[in-house]
């Protein structure tokens, strides 16, 4: 899925700029909790995620994720945007709660990187 | 044995500095990078040392890691000055953890950080001393 594909899906307000919407996620994980989101996560995710602070981006380019969804219409502050535009990091923020979110883009076959729902949905866990 | 080392990188870590918390790691990360490191390997050191890294600058008032790179195997070692580790079979478990409110708003204390440390170490020693600090040592096989 393409990250112009989930704002769409989350009807997000995309808050970086010169932000390449054609990068693709391969799967998501969702959490505030950043060791969660470290222990669980694959290259090339979607990070969902309450959490709008500096360690949220710190935690994507240690992870290897691709771009942030900042849910509940979050925002982070300036210094938070800053940094991410130096590090082509892109953000968005949508108004859906976490689990809203995570329900839109899982039904549009973004799954995340439970095996046994991967093997429900077929061999490579998009339908 | 090890091999002739390559290269060795040393960080200083501030306790409590939530700004520069992970520069070390993100900094250790863009180095493997560079010198053509496999991506597997990257991610599982990234992840190991930022942390350990986290720990430090979450519990201890400073610490210092270092990063030794030979032909064979990544070493990191981060060793603070803190509180130390009263029971340390009970801090590996996951889900324990003796984070603070303050700690949690900042998306750590769920009690994975030294599980996650083990798990994408090959090897993973520590050690510490109540009311000194904690020492952490893991190696990558390359």
């Amino acid at each position: 899925m393409t990250l112009a594909e989930v704002k769409e899906i989350l009807q997000a307000e995309l808050l970086t700029s010169d932000s390449n919407l054609s990068l693709q996620v391969r799967s998501a994980c969702a959490s505030d909790m950043m060791s969660d989101v470290l222990a669980f996560t694959e290259p090339d995710a979607l990070l969902i995620t309450g959490l709008t602070n500096q360690q949220t981006l710190r935690t994507v380019e240690i992870a290897d994720a691709v771009a942030v969804v900042f849910v509940r219409g979050k925002y982070p502050d300036y210094e938070t945007i800053t940094l991410a535009n130096k590090k082509k990091i892109p953000l968005m923020t949508t108004e859906f709660c976490m689990y809203d979110a995570c329900g839109l883009l899982f039904n549009k076959g973004l799954c995340g990187v439970t095996e046994q729902v991967r093997k429900l949905l077929g061999k490579d866990g998009r339908r | 044995m090890a091999a002739d080392n390559i290269l060795t990188q040393q960080y200083l870590i501030k306790g409590w500095d939530f700004t520069r918390a992970g520069e070390a790691s993100c900094d250790v990360k863009n180095t493997l990078k560079q010198i053509g490191i496999s991506q597997d390997v990257i991610r599982r050191v990234a992840i190991a040392s930022y942390e350990a890294e986290m720990n430090v600058v979450m519990y201890a008032r400073k610490g210092k890691m270092k990063c030794e790179i030979d032909t064979i195997r990544i070493k990191i070692t981060i060793e603070d000055e803190g509180p130390g580790i009263k029971d340390i079979n009970l801090a590996m478990q996951e889900g324990f953890s003796t984070a603070t409110p303050e700690m949690r708003e900042m998306g750590f204390g769920a009690g994975m950080g030294l599980p996650n440390i083990k798990r994408n170490s090959d090897s993973f020693h520590i050690s510490s001393v109540v009311g000194r600090g904690t020492k952490l040592e893991m190696l990558f096989h390359l």
